[in-house]
Order: C-alpha cells, then structure tokens, then sequence
C-alpha cells in the first residue's frame, strides 16, 4: 500500500490529527508570544535583565525535546494530561525566537527617530507604543513567523507522550517499519509548517514600516 | 573618579561671579546682556557636564540666550555644541552649575513639559517614517490630545507656513525629497507654538542650493514669528547669515561669543582661523600654492 493509498483510506482519522497537529502548535505559539514580546519588550527597557533572560531562553533550547517532556512530567497540573505537557513544552520552545527578535527589534530602531521623540517630549509609553513597537513590528512578526514553524515542526515529537498529532503516524510507522504511514505524518507536518510560514510571511509583509 | 572633573573643583571662583577665565570679550557680552536688562530665556551658569567613565563634555559654560535671538553654536565636531543643545531639553542633565529655562532650573520641570515647551529639529532622519507628513507635523498635538478639528486646522497652516503643498499631507517621508523633510521637520517644531526652537544643523544633509533656499525662507520666517532659536552648525556661513550672536565653542567650552559683524572683525586667533578656513580668497590662494 503506497502512501495515497493510505492517505485516503484513513482520511477521517487523518483530518482529525491534523486539526490535533494545528491546535498543539497554534496554541503553544500563541502563548509564546503572550509571554515572549511582553518579555522582550521588558529587557529592551532593562538591559541588566537581558542576558539572563536571553540566555535562560537559549538553554531551554538546547534541551532535548523528548528529555523535557521528561522533566516536566512530575509537573502538578501540567503532568496529568499529554496535551497539556506538550503544549508547555512547545511555549517554552518557542520563547526564545519570540524574546529575542522583539528585543532586538526595538533595539534596532533608528537611535536618531527615538530622540526626536523624547526630545519632543513623548513618555516612555508613548515612545513605545507609537514609535518603537510600530518599527519594531516587522522583526517581531519575523519572531512569531520562527517560533510557528518550529512549533509545527516540533508538535510531532508530541506524539512519544500521547499527545495526539501527525506525529502519531510518523511514531506508528517507525514501529511498523512502514515508510508509508510515517510518510502520512510528515507530508502534512511539512505542508502546515509551509503553510505557516507562507501566511505569516504575507502578515509581515502587510504590516512592515512604509 | 575622573581626573578632568575633579580639576574642575580647584578652578571655582571665590566670588561666583559669571566669568569666562582667559576671555575678556566673552566676559563683556556677557556684561552687557545684564545691562540692558533683558531676562534670558534660558540661561546657562557653570554648567558642566561629565560621563560616568570621566570624560568631560562640557566645561564650566556660562551663557544667556534672551528672548527673541537666534544664537548659534558654532564649532568644529565633538567641541560640545550638539550636547550643549541636548543639556537644554534635558536629554542630558548637567552634572555641575545650573541651568535654567523661562528662569526655573531645568533640574525642576517637569521634564515632559520642558520639552513639549521647545520645538526640536534634527538632520532629517528624526521624521518618524511610519507616519504620514500630517501626522509627523502633529505629533506634539496630539501627545497634548487636540480635538481632530483642530488638530487638522493647525496641520494646514503649517504646511502653509512652511511653503509645502498642503496635498503632500498624505504623504509619507521617503516620498519626499530632503529639502520639503526639513520643512516638515521645521513645520514639527512648530506645531504647538512653542516659544523655544532647538535646531540641530537642521540645513546639514541639503544640497547647497536647496540649503541657501531653506535659509532665506527660515530668515523671513524668524523675523515673522519671533522665536527664542537656539541653532547648532559648523557651517560658518550659515551662523553669519543666520544668527543674532554666534557663540563659538572648543572642546566642549565656550570660546567666545560674538555678533556676526563682531566676528568677522575679531583679532582673536581662533575666530580668525575659522574665518580664513571658510574665506573664498584664502582657498583660492591655497590651490595656488599646491600648483
């Protein structure tokens, strides 16, 4: 049976891991960027509180993935159910593209258009809000863009602790030594992250500085 | 901590008297501005100012910018006059003497009212460029929260004053060419009718015949409305044209200031070499020599 094949006969249970797939990713995105821009935000503001931040953000990186999953299973709350240990798992991953471009985003706004604005008397809020955040705004969505395809890239190891997602198949197909079914993963894992990237490239697009 | 500032202590006058050491005439203006009486409108007492690694920027400057003038701050590149300006809106803040604006030290306003009572113009890369020209001309307006109406009002006159068609109001910045920026720049300023206008070589990047253009205009519009300028260049010609009094700075002290009729008489060596540098005939005579 090739993949086609596969793909077709198991469309229903296909469609739902997908959906699965998109929720573990979309949501774990969204959460870092509720934590992250708000956070890069903070140290731009702070720079003592830069490098621990960033670094702390660099190290959970280089965590493997399936030994986080570990480290956070005795977790209260979290722990007691897959999706919910998956989800934490993937924010935490995707902080760091999200601190660091918002971060460095602000900071690489012209110094010469930031004092003509303080000069002028703006408060530091109004600098943010009006200025800064507004020239910033390309590079952040450039963060959010990094931390999606990461997310959906990343949501398939989710799989290993029974959170659901196309990596379901992949996981399924490495035990049956089956290259078809783990095809049936990772052809639609690829197509979502391409997918993301392409839609929020075009936001990028739609919102950089004229 | 630093060595130039801690110098500074053993130069204190016992009298406090406002004195430039070694410049008599610096001395005699100043001597003069008391006797008619006027009261500055930003006034400058042993102002000094040093970084935390103890480099000294500006040392023991006095000076009084009355009501009305156009001073300018003529010096060559790092002599101070760019920070001079900035310790006036307090982007900086002195670290010895006092400096007072509308008579009240800069230490005690409010420093978001202190700068929205000055207009402020730089190069013109300080236009925002995600703003359209309106909505960079209005920015003090609306930080001061105008009703639109007369936000939009205020935005036609300026374009008007400042001789830009008022239908490149919709416009955005990289759209513009560089001399109809410093219009905006200058419209920016404007805006809330300040008393004050701080102008960092606000001419510098224009092409020579745009640059004479901006400064006729600017002229015309001085004379109109009257403001208290505080203008920074290192363009001799454009202080001449330009100012009431040209204080000359060095290496972050004031050397001397002068009216531009006193300037270009003055036996002083430092005036002296600024002139033959930007004198047509010595330039002249130069080129011949190399040949």
């Amino acid at each position: 049976m090739n993949v086609w094949q596969f793909m077709l006969q198991n469309h229903t249970e296909m469609l739902e891991l997908t959906l699965e797939h998109l929720w573990l990713a979309g949501i774990s995105t969204l959460l870092a960027s509720l934590i992250g821009i708000p956070l890069g935000i903070l140290i731009s503001r702070l720079p003592a509180l830069s490098r621990p931040v960033l670094g702390t953000a660099s190290v959970i990186q280089t965590i493997p993935s399936l030994a986080l999953f570990g480290f956070l299973l005795p977790a209260p709350w979290i722990g007691q159910r897959a999706d919910r240990l998956a989800i934490l798992a993937l924010t935490l991953y995707a902080l760091l593209p999200l601190i660091r471009n918002t971060y460095t985003g602000i900071r690489g706004v012209d110094r010469a258009i930031v004092e003509a604005g303080r000069g002028m008397g703006m408060t530091d809020r109004e600098l943010l809000w009006q200025v800064e955040l507004p020239l910033a705004l390309e590079v952040i969505i450039a963060g959010v863009r990094v931390a999606a395809v990461l997310s959906v890239g990343l949501a398939t190891i989710a799989a290993a602790i029974g959170a659901g997602g196309l990596g379901e198949y992949i996981f399924r197909g490495l035990a049956m030594v089956n290259n078809s079914v783990i095809l049936a993963g990772a052809i639609p894992a690829a197509a979502l992250a391409l997918l993301a990237d392409g839609a929020l490239g075009w936001l990028q697009k739609r919102l950089a500085p004229r | 901590m630093a060595i130039s500032c801690k110098l500074n202590k053993k130069q204190e006058f016992s009298d406090g008297k406002l004195f430039q050491p070694g410049d008599g005439s610096a001395a005699r203006i100043l001597k003069m501005s008391d006797a008619d009486g006027k009261t500055p409108v930003i006034e400058f007492r042993d102002v000094g100012l040093c970084l935390a690694n103890g480099n000294e920027l500006i040392h023991r400057l006095s000076l009084e910018i009355r009501a009305g003038e156009t001073l300018v701050l003529l010096g060559r590149s790092g002599s101070g006059k760019t920070t001079t300006l900035k310790l006036i809106n307090r982007l900086l803040t002195p670290t010895a003497g006092e400096l007072r604006v509308h008579g009240r030290s800069t230490r005690e306003w409010d420093v978001i009212r202190l700068r929205r009572a000055m207009g402020y113009v730089i190069q013109e890369v300080g236009l925002f460029p995600h703003f359209t020209v309106a909505r960079n001309i209005s920015v003090v307006p609306h930080l001061e929260h105008w009703p639109a109406g007369k936000i939009g009002q205020r935005v036609g006159e300026l374009l008007q004053l400042v001789g830009l068609d008022p239908q490149l109001a919709s416009r955005y910045p990289r759209e513009l060419s560089g001399g109809q920026r410093q219009r905006v720049g200058v419209a920016r300023a404007l805006a809330a009718d300040p008393p004050i206008l701080l102008m960092d070589e606000p001419f510098g990047a224009l092409d020579p015949i745009t640059r004479a253009e901006l400064q006729r205009e600017f002229q015309q519009l001085q004379s109109r409305l009257g403001k208290t300028i505080v203008f920074v260049t290192h363009d001799l010609r454009e202080a001449l044209l330009l100012a009431t009094r040209i204080a000359l700075m060095d290496a972050g002290q004031l050397a001397t200031i002068l009216t531009p009729q006193e300037f270009r008489n003055s036996p002083q060596p430092l005036v002296r070499a600024y002139m033959q540098a930007f004198d047509p005939e010595s330039i002249a005579a130069t080129k011949r020599g190399n040949l």
